[in-house]
């Protein structure tokens, strides 16, 4: 397994790309730790299937190079970088059976057939297929083909990196639980360096110690679940982690208190906001609290959802969602309370820090 | 997919029905009718009985024609199979030399048999023939009308240049429905060229190449314009196929009824050999 | 009104649809929840007219359509795929069935834009529909099937090939633009909690048979069978076979748990209980919690709260518990379960009782 630095990288699609309009990845410059578990996150467009594509060795970056341990692998092809991927649909041999899948890689590589036999034997108990060894491959369900996807990357032990391309696409709700703690569960065993692209938010968060959030080709937040959801720099990770993501809501800081339309906030800090800088509020569903005390607010609509509530409501003329737990109580008149710690300012979209 | 439901879809097919019926059911049964029967022309006919038949069926003529066939048939699969798929695997899969390529493949196949068949008889001719000339002055003895192994290399070379094409168009169309994924797992894994082949490609391409194989061996089992233009089934009766010892019965000496008997008899052969192929072809599928 | 009565389909001597009865109202959202292969398309194309039952009648407002052509229905299907004419601009991909039906250009033009405004397509309508975002060409796909004015809109999986945002975003938008219509809409998905975001009505499906139709929260927290309330968990529920004897339920002669309120009249007994994630936690919510003990496997963290997963007693279970918790495997936790939400199940899956908080 390997430590993956990305060396200044920059990616554009057409030939001579002169303003970052130009760029598909504006700049990437970061390092990625040696059996880290990585998830890049990001709506259709942003970027992230060519950041895995530059990983993988499928495409090379227009500027930048990238590094395995420190070895600069920028020209090396595919083969060369021992890697392994999963696809969005699975990619099995059709005509081999399970085992013949997951020995395909070894047999490929001359390991010797006593050695390759130990190793898809061990695979197989790992992915829970054992059973299965001797069926051919092409009538198993998506979910199974999927973990002889995984299998075959794993079987050999000198890969730096596995590499997901949304490889729960195709699976079943009840099945990606299994899947995913499954997959977690491998990687605490074996410690190997992961990244996985995906556009669903609860992949990405369970998936990864550290994810990357993307958006219009540039890097906007890395961090981890905690963090992003605490803490979003900007304000699109705001609203793109988190069901229903953040309210943002216009707002001006007067020292140490916020004001939105009527109400005043009181903040536990000064936000330090240049003269022209537009200013915004931003505070997370989960920590509004709906009750009899605080802010009046006028209740549109009540979603319940099974285990909690979402209510829409207006607040000083903007559109908020609070969630609410499946047994609260929501009373005619209701005011709101915001978590004093989970209110974030925001200056021309980006996070001001109390540490500032 | 099921299909939908609907009885007046029935009234659709009715034409298709009719014309099927003129153009093959009618003529068939003409056959038959003559196949049992002697004429003489000026419609007297008389009973013959399964005696066509077993003529035909003791004749050493018909047998060594269908030796011929099934050799013939044989090699053009052992050429145009493993060639078709060699061209189509080299093909380009995107940009400006897909559709040059394609243009360049198909036409032969736009060229009617019969001028593919003048064409090769003129190329090949040692006195006027770009082909034969050449050879000719490299010191190659080269003459399709006298020798027969060079009148059977000169149909097999003909045929090879106006049907690979088709081969490779059927197996083209099923590698370019592969998904790139499989490429790249295979990268990942190690996958030599062969594997890749062996592994993605061929599973892929199978259902068209059974499809390739069928109609080039209905085809050329029945191949006649080409020979019957070229060599004319000589020289002696080297290249005289099923189709053309046919017609020379039954034009030539207009011996109608044993060479309706013929043709009924060939034709139970190309359908009991085309459905020996699907079987077998469609049961390994069905297994693995 | 549309309504199948005992509809069934076989083919090759199976059922793929066992004999079903269900009825939707006009002006409803109908979602068909259930795995894949569950038979929601089979039942789609029942509805639509695509296949003929092998068995039954179907009925819309009150007349008998079975062997009715889908052609001579008025029905409008949305796919999984975006499927829009390519060489046509979204305004003539939206105007395409009324084209077809042979409409004058005004009544055209209005209809066109008014789809287009409620789907929010305006500034689109001169685009291919390859010059758009997956989620916009999904959305003219959906005003192509709104401006037919069709009685009945089947979607299949519309959302799946869509990113997990504007998922939501449309999710949330769907449910106004059907009530706006007084067409029969049904919604064939395999993820519960979009059937609980879009609400409506649930019909669940499992190998074939529709196990229970009922509003949609409904069918959620008082699911008829384990079958339905397995379908309709998202994370997957927990179980535990348990013998109830009095106030108590015990389990393998390891552990018991107090019977709550809700549950106290149903007969002694073998059964298996039930209960959703959430309801496990790792602080005592309410008076109602009863103490238990498991040995964890894998955290999942998902920002504000964790997904804990867990081996008690053999059994595998989930915990949704709030807070970031990230407990190494293998160590042995204390939780508390809120047993008022639990729900009981006979030996035969059908529900005994089930949760006492509606």
């Amino acid at each position: 397994m390997a430590r993956i630095t990305l060396d200044h990288i920059r990616h554009a699609y057409g030939p001579a790309p002169k303003s970052p309009k130009d760029y598909a990845l504006r700049e990437v410059h970061h390092e990625w730790n040696d059996g880290g578990a990585y998830a890049l996150l990001g709506p259709s467009g942003c970027g992230k299937t060519t950041l895995l594509n530059i990983i993988s060795g499928l495409l090379q970056p227009s500027e930048g190079r990238i590094l395995f341990d420190g070895k600069d692998v920028t020209y090396l092809s595919t083969q060369a970088r021992n890697i392994a991927q999963v696809f969005q649909f699975p990619v099995i041999y059709d005509t081999m059976t399970v085992y013949d899948n997951l020995a395909f890689p070894l047999r490929n590589r001359a390991v010797p057939e006593a050695e390759v036999d130990r190793r898809v034997r061990e695979m197989l108990e790992i992915i829970d297929l054992s059973g299965w060894s001797k069926r051919k491959a092409q009538g198993l369900t998506a979910d199974q083909k999927q973990k002889i996807s995984l299998g075959r990357g794993l079987v050999r032990n000198d890969v730096n990196a596995i590499l997901f391309d949304e490889p729960l696409t195709v699976i079943d709700p009840h099945m990606k639980w299994v899947l995913r703690s499954q997959l977690k569960r491998l990687h605490k065993q074996f410690g190997f360096t992961m990244v996985y692209v995906t556009h669903d938010q609860t992949e990405a968060l369970t998936f990864a110690d550290k994810v990357v959030v993307m958006y219009d080709g540039q890097i906007v937040q890395i961090g981890t679940p905690a963090e992003l959801f605490e803490r979003p720099t900007h304000t699109f990770v705001g609203y793109f982690i988190g069901s229903p993501g953040m309210n943002v809501m216009p707002a001006r800081v007067e020292g140490s208190a916020v004001v939105v339309g009527g109400e005043r906030i009181a903040l536990d800090y000064s936000p330090q906001i240049g003269a022209g800088d537009r200013a915004e509020l931003g505070i997370r569903p989960e920590f509004i609290r709906i009750g009899r005390e605080g802010m009046p607010v006028a209740v549109n609509r009540i979603e319940d959802i099974g285990r909690r509530r979402i209510v829409r409501a207006d607040f000083q003329g903007q559109r908020i969602a609070i969630v609410a737990s499946e047994d609260a109580e929501i009373p005619a008149e209701p005011r709101i309370t915001f978590d004093p710690a989970a209110i974030n300012i925001y200056a021309n979209s980006w996070r001001v820090g109390r540490e500032a | 997919m099921q299909k939908t439901w609907n009885n007046k879809a029935w009234f659709l097919v009715l034409p298709v029905l009719v014309l099927v019926a003129f153009s093959a059911v009618i003529p068939l049964m003409t056959v038959v009718n003559y196949s049992v029967q002697d004429t003489f022309g000026n419609n007297e006919f008389f009973w013959a009985g399964t005696d066509w038949f077993l003529e035909i069926l003791h004749s050493d003529r018909f047998w060594e024609a269908l030796q011929r066939n099934l050799f013939f048939s044989f090699v053009i699969l052992a050429l145009q199979i493993p060639l078709g798929i060699f061209i189509a695997l080299n093909m380009p899969k995107s940009g400006i030399g897909v559709p040059v390529c394609l243009v360049l493949m198909a036409l032969p196949l736009l060229i009617p048999w019969n001028v593919v068949g003048t064409i090769w008889q003129v190329f090949g001719r040692v006195d006027i023939g770009l082909l034969g000339y050449t050879l000719r002055a490299l010191g190659v003895d080269y003459n399709y009308v006298r020798d027969p192994l060079d009148a059977w290399i000169t149909i097999i070379v003909m045929d090879v240049w106006h049907w690979t094409s088709l081969v490779v168009l059927l197996c083209y169309a099923g590698l370019v429905s592969i998904p790139d994924a499989y490429y790249q797992a295979a990268k990942i894994d190690g996958a030599s060229r062969w594997s890749v082949f062996r592994y993605i490609q061929l599973p892929k391409m199978k259902r068209v190449l059974l499809i390739a194989v069928l109609l080039r061996f209905m085809d050329s089992f029945m191949i006649y314009t080409e020979p019957f233009v070229v060599t004319g089934g000589g020289p002696g009766n080297s290249t005289t196929f099923l189709s053309i010892d046919l017609v020379k019965m039954a034009v030539g000496q207009f011996d109608l009824g044993p060479a309706a008997a013929m043709s009924i008899i060939y034709f139970l052969i190309i359908l009991l050999l085309s459905w020996i192929f699907y079987t077998v072809m469609t049961s390994s599928d069905a297994n693995g | 009104m549309l309504e199948l009565r005992n509809v069934a389909k076989m083919v090759a001597g199976d059922y793929h649809i066992y004999p079903t009865d269900l009825a939707f109202e006009r002006g409803t959202l109908n979602v068909l929840l259930g795995p894949t292969l569950a038979g929601k398309t089979s039942l789609m194309r029942l509805m639509a007219g695509l296949d003929r039952p092998t068995s039954g009648s179907v009925f819309f407002d009150g007349a008998d359509v079975t062997g009715v052509r889908v052609q001579e229905r008025n029905v409008a299907m949305v796919y999984q795929q975006f499927i829009n004419y390519p060489a046509l601009t979204v305004y003539e991909n939206i105007a395409s069935p009324l084209r077809i039906a042979g409409k004058d250009s005004a009544s055209i033009d209005k209809a066109v834009r008014q789809a287009a405004e409620l789907l929010k397509l305006t500034p689109y309508l001169d685009r291919t529909p390859l010059n758009l975002s997956g989620g916009q060409q999904q959305r003219t796909a959906l005003a192509r099937a709104l401006v037919k004015n069709a009685s009945l809109v089947l979607m299949d999986e519309p959302l799946a090939n869509l990113d997990y945002k504007l998922r939501e975003e449309l999710r949330e938008e769907l449910p106004k633009i059907f009530a706006q219509s007084g067409a029969v809409f049904v919604y064939a998905t395999t993820e519960p909690s979009e059937a609980l975001l879009l609400g409506g009505n649930t019909a669940t499906l499992s190998e074939g048979r529709v196990t229970q139709f009922g509003k949609t929260i409904d069918v959620y927290r008082r699911p008829a069978d384990l079958v339905t309330a397995k379908t309709f968990a998202d994370p997957p529920l927990n179980f535990i076979d348990v013998i109830k004897s009095g106030a108590v339920f015990r389990h393998q002669d390891v552990d018991s748990l107090p019977v709550p309120s809700h549950l106290s009249e149903i007969p002694d007994g073998a059964m298996t209980v039930a209960f959703h994630p959430h309801h496990l936690g790792l602080t005592r919510q309410t008076e109602d919690a009863a103490p238990l003990r498991a040995v964890t496997q894998i955290s999942e963290i998902t920002g504000s709260e964790s997904f804990v997963h867990l081996d008690y007693n053999g059994a595998r279970w989930i915990m949704l518990a709030a807070g970031i918790h990230e407990i190494d495997p293998d160590t042995q936790v204390d939780l508390f379960l809120d047993t008022r939400h639990l729900m009981a199940f006979g030996s035969d899956g059908r529900a005994i009782a089930v949760n006492a908080v509606a």
